[in-house]
């Protein structure tokens, strides 16, 4: 019944354009002198409120962005990301007001004449031949960085960990003393062997899972971590964002990733960004009457995976190496776990 | 109506028509109405997103299962999104806008009574509108539409156990697009053809306008790409229907391990992308093309660089068809790859960034005349280098790690290619609406429906730039799990209360469209004093666009202000038509 009554609402306002419409003048349809000279000047209103929202949005979001990258890898990132902003923020500026003020200064007047200007090969060249030249830096910076993320294959003594998702949690395992993970397939998934691991195998023996209640994952800072993505059921996304890292998680085949966390989560705690961006969201949810939030490195799911995407996460602890070993020696083994069950 | 044409009844006439002409304006009115639905529901699904689980009435009345107390269900959140998004790429940008002016254009600016078929247009719209009515079906079953995402990712939309809609809605969703390749194929076929072979005596190709062009070269890429969605469409069927693993393998999903084996979801993405990435340009192209002609004819001046045009259309186009991987960086496919894609992404900055120049200088010194449609071109090429900018991230594969699927990425694709195509769609309909329908639109209801359009546009998508870059995913039905993200719950009210701006303004825009039909002052001739062949036939259409013999042609189509050694018009005004013979001692240009 609703819907009629929205619709009944949107009869009515066609209606009131109708008659609107009658009042206006339907004989006015070219512009005149008068109407390119308001426009005109509106392209130079407008681009002031342009501008001001981009300042503003620059200045004043600033603190809603990641705080730097909490991995060695992601240094680059950050500073690829930068370079490239500022570029395009440069000529966004630029190219805004060129094409507002020309819409202003050269608005139409009757004893006016256009200038027939067709072509300028020089002008031409100038501006295929800039971009390429500025291209050239960003694509080589790019690819340089690129290949320097993903080629894990010079990683020195990488931790090893496998991270498996599926509708709608995360869990992760550790590939043990060996640190060589254990086969892994759908097929063997039964009771508490979650993750679907051929106990056959003799790497699996060792591997170390993460307990499935509210399960958190360690990361020792300093050491390269190799991360092993596996799906269960549908597509996922690693997402790290900050560790500057992603991957997608593919049902029936293995993607990785790496990096080396090079500050603890009390370290980025009182890292200077982090402790403003906090504070400000301190502010709201005291507000809105909630527990205050604490910096934590966050792992969530980035590809549309169901109804419950939105609350696919992990939580991420980064801790000294010493610490971590403690730890990780408390974890029982598979082997031990599933041969107890 | 002139009456040296066959006799024709209301339904030739009207329904199945297989005149140009009326097959362009039942495009565009059915692209309208696909346009106002998935406009509709982004209204809907802002408000879910700017207050979380908050009941809305106008949810209550309009998702009816889908919604518990107003308050729309996660399912039913991603469903709105993914039919928001394929209605408005297919549907409204696909077909509601090269369908609608590749099938005015075409015969009238090259001069052609009519397609080279008539009967294949005719089945090109009619295979379109079965489709929407689909699509249109899809939304009321009972699982609820379609909610893998406008792309469709197996194994999420191949499996009915992983989310609802990938039941009858998904299999719905399929047909409509098969449907739907098969009317844009035919289509551009014809466009293709039409441009080869019946261009007039004279209309040589360098002569074409540059929105022949920009169709022409669409044209080839749809040809070029939709096939290929078209088979991944079908061996998606396959493995939904018959058991096939084109793209499944190892899923243990409900408790069980589902019999496929060896498919991969990555191959469904690199043929998905195949098209996906060239769509962008079959979205974009045509907008393009409109807005050289647009911003040519009310600068009263040439365009800049009409070769270099040309030549940046088929590079972008060329491009277009090798850059698919740069949505897949992430994807699990190999990194060496991903170092290619970068490379051929990047490059197409370079004839992107030549066009916008190209248009900056077309406005330099011009007499500029201030139409609704000239401000919808401009507001398209300040959108377009807002949103081409930010390409440079994520075109950039190490960059693009970080921001992949977030908020950025949707703030990107929207400027670059959403509101820069539908500003170029207003600009074509503000600008030829006189041929379409013989009246002219209100131009002071066009100049509020562009600055509030310009003003929400930006409202909406420059600020989400910045939600991106705080990590926040997209297609989250809410961020409150997050506390990380509680500092951009404002700015997505902010994003909300603009949308909605932008989306009442569109209002303005239907009324003008509606009532200019019926009550709109009568067209002149040539209302904008235009070069191109489409305003040398009479206001009043008739089967075959032109009375007599068809023009010739003897000049390209940018004579705007051309002057004489004494700075006088050498035709005496500020255009020459196409038409019009060269005089003793002038320059071709």
């Amino acid at each position: 019944m609703l819907a009629l009554f929205y619709i009944f609402i949107a009869v009515a306002i066609g209606v009131s354009f109708w008659q609107i419409t009658r009042i206006l003048n339907f004989r006015s349809v070219i512009a005149t002198d008068k109407d390119n000279d308001t426009q005109g000047k509106l392209f130079l209103w407008f681009s002031a409120f342009l501008y001001a929202m981009m300042i503003y949005c620059l200045i004043f979001m600033n603190v809603l962005m990641l705080p730097e990258s909490a991995s060695i890898e992601g240094e680059h990132d950050d500073n690829l990301f930068n370079i490239t902003f500022i570029l395009i923020g440069v000529v966004q500026f630029i190219m805004q007001f060129v094409l507002f003020y020309f819409a202003y200064k050269y608005r139409g007047k009757k004893e006016n004449k256009a200038l027939f200007y067709a072509d300028s090969h020089k002008l031409e060249a100038i501006w295929t031949i800039t971009p390429a030249v500025v291209l050239v830096v960003l694509i080589g910076y790019g690819l340089w960085q690129w290949n320097n993320i993903m080629d894990l294959s010079d990683a020195k003594d990488p931790l090893i960990i496998e991270v498996y998702s599926k509708q709608f949690q995360w869990e992760a395992r550790y590939a043990g003393d060996d640190n060589a993970l254990g086969r892994g397939n759908v097929n063997y998934i039964k009771g508490t062997n979650t993750m679907g691991v051929d106990m056959s195998d003799l790497n699996a023996q060792d591997d170390k899972q993460l307990s499935a209640v509210e399960p958190i994952m360690y990361l020792p800072k300093g050491r390269k971590i190799v991360f092993k993505f596996r799906s269960q059921d549908v597509l996922h996304s690693a997402y790290m964002p900050h560790f500057r890292a992603q991957m997608n998680c593919v049902p029936g085949m293995v993607t990785e990733f790496g990096f080396t966390p090079k500050f603890t989560t009390e370290e980025m705690r009182v890292q200077s960004e982090v402790v403003a961006k906090t504070a400000v969201i301190n502010k709201i949810r005291k507000e809105k009457g909630e527990e205050p939030y604490e910096f934590d490195f966050i792992l969530l799911c980035n590809k549309i995976c169901g109804a419950s995407h939105y609350g696919m996460q992990m939580k991420i602890v980064v801790v000294e190496q010493e610490e971590f070993n403690k730890w990780y020696s408390e974890q029982p083994t598979l082997g031990e776990n599933l041969a107890i069950k | 109506m002139s009456d040296h044409h066959h006799k024709e009844t209301f339904v030739t006439k009207y329904i199945f028509s297989q005149d140009h002409k009326m097959i362009s304006k039942q495009f565009l009115v059915t692209g309208i109405f696909m346009g106002v639905i998935g406009v509709f529901m982004s209204m809907l699904f802002r408000l879910q997103i700017a207050w979380p689980e908050k009941s809305f009435t106008i949810i209550e009345a309009f998702l009816g299962p889908h919604q518990t107390d107003g308050v729309m269900n996660p399912d039913m959140y991603l469903a709105l999104v993914t039919i928001h998004g394929t209605i408005m790429v297919f549907f409204v940008l696909t077909a509601g806008l090269s369908g609608t002016f590749s099938n005015l254009l075409i015969p009238l600016q090259i001069g052609a009574r009519d397609m080279a078929s008539g009967f294949l247009n005719m089945i090109s719209y009619w295979l379109f509108f079965i489709s929407s009515v689909v699509m249109v079906i899809s939304l009321f079953v009972e699982a609820g539409p379609a909610s893998a995402g406008w792309t469709i990712y197996p194994p999420l939309s191949a499996l009915p156990q992983a989310i609802p809609g990938s039941g009858a809605g998904m299999t719905l969703w399929l047909v409509s697009m098969a449907i739907f390749i098969a009317s844009s194929l035919i289509g551009s076929l014809n466009y293709i053809v039409t441009i080869f072979n019946l261009r007039t005596k004279g209309m040589k190709m360098t002569r074409m306008p540059l929105t022949m062009w920009a169709f022409f070269i669409t044209a080839i890429i749809g040809v070029v790409s939709f096939p290929v969605l078209l088979s991944a469409v079908l061996l998606l069927i396959f493995d939904r229907s018959f058991g096939t693993s084109f793209f499944l393998s190892d899923i243990f999903i409900q408790g069980e391990v589902l019999h496929y084996q060896g498919g991969s979801p990555v191959l469904f993405e690199h043929l998905f992308w195949f098209l996906g990435h060239p769509e962008v340009y079959i979205v974009l192209l045509p907008a393009l093309g409109i807005t050289s002609e647009i911003i040519a004819t009310n600068s009263r001046k040439p365009i800049f660089g009409y070769r270099a045009m040309i030549g940046s259309i088929m590079a972008i186009a060329f491009l277009s068809t090798i850059v698919w991987g740069h949505h897949m960086f992430i994807s699990g496919m190999n990194p060496f790859l991903g170092s290619v894609f970068t490379f051929t992404t990047l490059l197409i900055a370079i004839p992107s960034a030549v066009k916008a120049f190209n248009y900056i200088t077309t406005l330099w010194k011009g007499n500029l005349q201030l139409n609704p449609a000239m401000l919808f071109s401009i507001g398209l090429v300040s959108t377009f280098v807002t949103g081409g900018l930010t390409g440079l991230v994520l075109g950039d594969s190490a960059l693009d790690i970080n921001v992949h699927d977030t908020y950025f990425v949707v703030a990107h694709f929207h400027l670059v290619m959403g509101v820069s195509a539908i500003l170029g769609m207003f600009a074509g309909v503000y600008h030829w609406f006189p041929k379409m329908y013989g009246k002219m639109m209100n131009k002071t209801l066009g100049y509020w429906h562009f600055w509030l359009t310009m003003i929400a546009a930006y409202g909406v998508f420059f600020p989400m730039h910045f939600i991106g870059l705080a990590g926040l995913p997209r297609r989250y039905y809410t961020n409150t799990n997050f506390p990380m993200f509680d500092d951009v719950a404002d700015i997505n009210v902010v994003i909300t209360l603009f949308a909605i701006l932008g989306g009442v303004a569109q209002l303005l825009f239907l009324a003008n469209f509606f009532i200019s039909i019926y009550r709109g002052k009568k067209a002149e001739q040539n209302p904008w004093k235009s070069n191109t062949l489409e305003w040398t036939t009479p206001v009043e259409h008739i089967h075959g666009n032109w009375p007599g013999k068809i023009p010739e042609v003897h000049r390209w189509a940018y004579d705007y202000s051309k002057v004489d050694e004494d700075g006088e018009y050498i035709h005496g005004e500020d255009f020459v038509l196409q038409t019009t013979p060269l005089k003793d001692g002038e320059d071709p240009s």
